[in-house]
């Protein structure tokens, strides 16, 4: 579902050039679960910013479902986002005086899909993470394990095929950062979303199937996890 | 999205208020400006037509005032007692129902020890039927005393009161210019609100007036009265062609006179108020444009402040027309709220003004609800919103989603 061949970025800043990426390849099939390794600088976000249609690569290519990003319009590119992307960042990034409700339902306000269905979809997602009971509160009045789940409801409500989760449990507590990882593995299993994570600890990725680790642009290390830790037992 | 830009004005409730200020008082001003300009033009037009007859026409000497010179005409001795025998002759102005001569001047009036500069005014008896002018108490002039040169006067209420508050007058000698006049009529009061009236006026027949008060040979106006209204326009081009026949005129343009009705004084009134109100409303859009770059730098502000949510809504699939409406309804909708909160206002206030003038000046000022300028309010609001909101709008829609999500 994504290949990537020979990727490389090039930050120019001030006529400074700074290269993200040195040339990555690598593919992910529909269905995986992949961690993104490496530490500060080692061109993590970036490629996750590449992948999710966020930002553009200098060289190389990038296909996603077949297609480049030079192959949409910028309208498209916003489309395949909404439709075919979710996206779960570490500082949850949820709109403060809106409550959970309406923060799910943003992206379906850009989505075509019609109003009436917009509460049954929005409260669907909600269920699927957990925090129904939390449905009418504002994110001040969560706890950050409930934060982040709220966004994963945001980021699964147009049911996209790939969830990209930048350092998901980086501001939780370890407990919560598990049930996140639980709620990822599960939407993985269940539902086989293709789960693109990033993060720096070890512990977090071996929740996945395979890990990707990045050094200064490169891939240092592509390997399939041997003892793949289940988050599930953490819970409940 | 139109929810979703009224969450974000709710998010800064006493800002937007704040900002919006400019918008209202611009919009306040405007409404009751229109309003109060609405209720002046009706309260003078009212008066003209109370006033003066629909079917009056007024002859003046001067050609038609057409710029400040022109004033100086008027004052000419253009309008002579021929002129007046050619308008009477029946086969000349064949609708006229009524001539009159008129001639003024201010004089002052003595009674005992008590004197009083009044407006002076020479008349006919035709004159109660042209003008509404009704006599309290005694009787007006009579076409016998104005052939005969009578020495007879009629006072205005507000010259009784000047001159003899306690004193009966009817009968009584006052003098004018030195000379002995009998009252014989007083007016009733027509209220001081009043533009134009007759309650500081003296009236005597305009023979007397030119004889012996004003020594002059001409007359200031002459007042036509035509048999109906709809003759009033045949009744001024008879008038327009025997005065040319009788100065010797052929080329319209050097006219020594002008014929104006009803009609055009109103005509004249109600260009007059519309200047000014105009003038009024460019002033007030002065500060409807200052509200506007107010507008601007709290959207400017605010695209900074939600860097992180325009960020967000671009990766969840918003695209950059997507945050331009957001943003653009957002300014559209304060402004809008400005305009409504103005409207209010300026209602309220105009309604007030109404009060107070109805009451100060004891006259009948309607209050008008401008539903004309409470239209364009609205729109002039709208579209300040949409003029100054456009640039933070565009600024917002250009941001790249990955530079918005980084920003702290």
């Amino acid at each position: 579902m994504i290949e990537v061949k020979n990727l490389r970025k090039v930050y120019c800043n001030e006529g400074v050039e700074t290269p993200a990426l040195r040339g990555v390849s690598f593919n992910i099939d529909g269905g995986e679960f992949l961690a993104i390794m490496g530490p500060s600088g080692s061109g993590k976000s970036t490629l996750l910013h590449i992948l999710g249609f966020l930002d553009k690569h200098t060289k190389g290519e990038y296909l996603f479902d077949g297609k480049t990003i030079d192959d949409y319009s910028k309208e498209e590119v916003a489309h395949v986002r909404n439709r075919k992307m979710g996206f779960v960042f570490q500082t949850f990034n949820l709109l403060p005086r809106a409550t959970v409700l309406e923060n799910v339902k943003l992206p379906l306000l850009y989505s075509g899909i019609k109003e009436s269905r917009w509460e049954n979809l929005a409260k669907k997602a909600i269920d699927a993470v957990g925090i129904s009971h939390r449905i009418n509160h504002q994110p001040s009045q969560l706890s950050g394990g409930e934060q982040q789940r709220a966004a994963i409801a945001r980021a699964l409500v147009n049911d996209p095929q790939v969830i990209f989760a930048d350092e998901p449990t980086g501001n939780l507590d370890s407990k919560s950062g598990q049930v996140i990882m639980e709620i990822l593995q599960k939407l993985n299993e269940e539902e086989e979303r293709t789960i693109i994570l990033i993060t720096h600890e070890t512990y977090t990725a071996e929740n996945a199937q395979r890990i990707i680790r990045l050094k200064d642009g490169e891939i240092e290390r592509d390997k399939i996890v041997d003892h793949r830790r289940k988050a599930d037992h953490y819970i409940k | 999205m139109f929810k979703s830009a009224v969450i974000g004005l709710k998010t800064h409730k006493s800002r937007s208020i704040l900002t919006i200020l400019g918008i209202v008082i611009g919009i306040t001003a405007i409404i009751l400006v229109m309003s109060l300009g609405e209720g002046m033009q009706n309260l003078i037009l009212s008066q003209i037509q109370g006033t003066v007859g629909s079917k009056v026409i007024e002859i003046a000497p001067g050609r038609e005032p057409k710029g400040p010179t022109d004033f100086l005409s008027m004052f000419s001795d253009s309008l002579k007692q021929r002129d007046f025998e050619a308008l009477m002759k029946k086969g000349n102005v064949p609708h006229a129902e009524r001539i009159m001569p008129l001639v003024f001047g201010s004089e002052s009036v003595a009674y005992g020890s008590e004197t009083y500069q009044a407006t002076l005014y020479g008349m006919t008896d035709a004159a109660t039927r042209m003008y509404n002018i009704n006599v309290g108490k005694g009787r007006f002039l009579t076409e016998e005393e104005i052939k005969s040169y009578a020495d007879v006067v009629v006072i205005g209420s507000k010259v009784k009161e000047e001159i003899s508050p306690n004193e009966e007058l009817i009968g009584q000698k006052i003098k004018i210019k030195g000379k002995n006049f009998r009252v014989i009529g007083i007016l009733e009061k027509k209220g001081q609100g009043m533009l134009i009236g007759f309650d500081e006026t003296i009236i005597v027949p305009y023979t007397t007036a030119q004889q012996y008060i004003l020594g002059i040979k001409y007359f200031n106006h002459i007042i036509v009265e035509a048999d109906s209204e709809e003759n009033v326009e045949k009744t001024v081009r008879d008038i327009e062609i025997t005065l040319r026949n009788s100065h010797n005129i052929t080329d319209p343009e050097k006219d020594d006179f002008n014929v104006s009705s009803q009609a055009d004084s109103i005509e004249t009134v109600s260009t007059i108020t519309n200047i000014i109100t105009l003038f009024l409303i460019a002033v007030a859009a002065v500060s409807l444009l200052v509200g506007g770059v107010g507008i601007m730098n709290i959207m400017l502000v605010s695209v900074m402040e939600r860097t992180r949510e325009i960020g967000l809504r671009k990766a969840v699939g918003a695209t950059e027309k997507n945050i331009l409406a957001q943003f653009l309804l957002e300014s559209i909708n304060l402004t809008i709220i400005g305009g409504i909160i103005g409207i209010i206002l300026g209602a309220s206030f105009s309604f007030i003004t109404s009060l107070i003038l109805s009451r100060v000046l004891a006259v009948s000022w309607a209050f008008v609800f401008p539903v004309q300028a409470a239209l364009l309010g609205l729109g002039v609001s709208a579209f300040v919103g949409l003029v100054f909101g456009l640039y933070p709008a565009r600024q917002a829609s250009k941001k790249s989603p990955i530079e918005a999500l980084r920003y702290e």
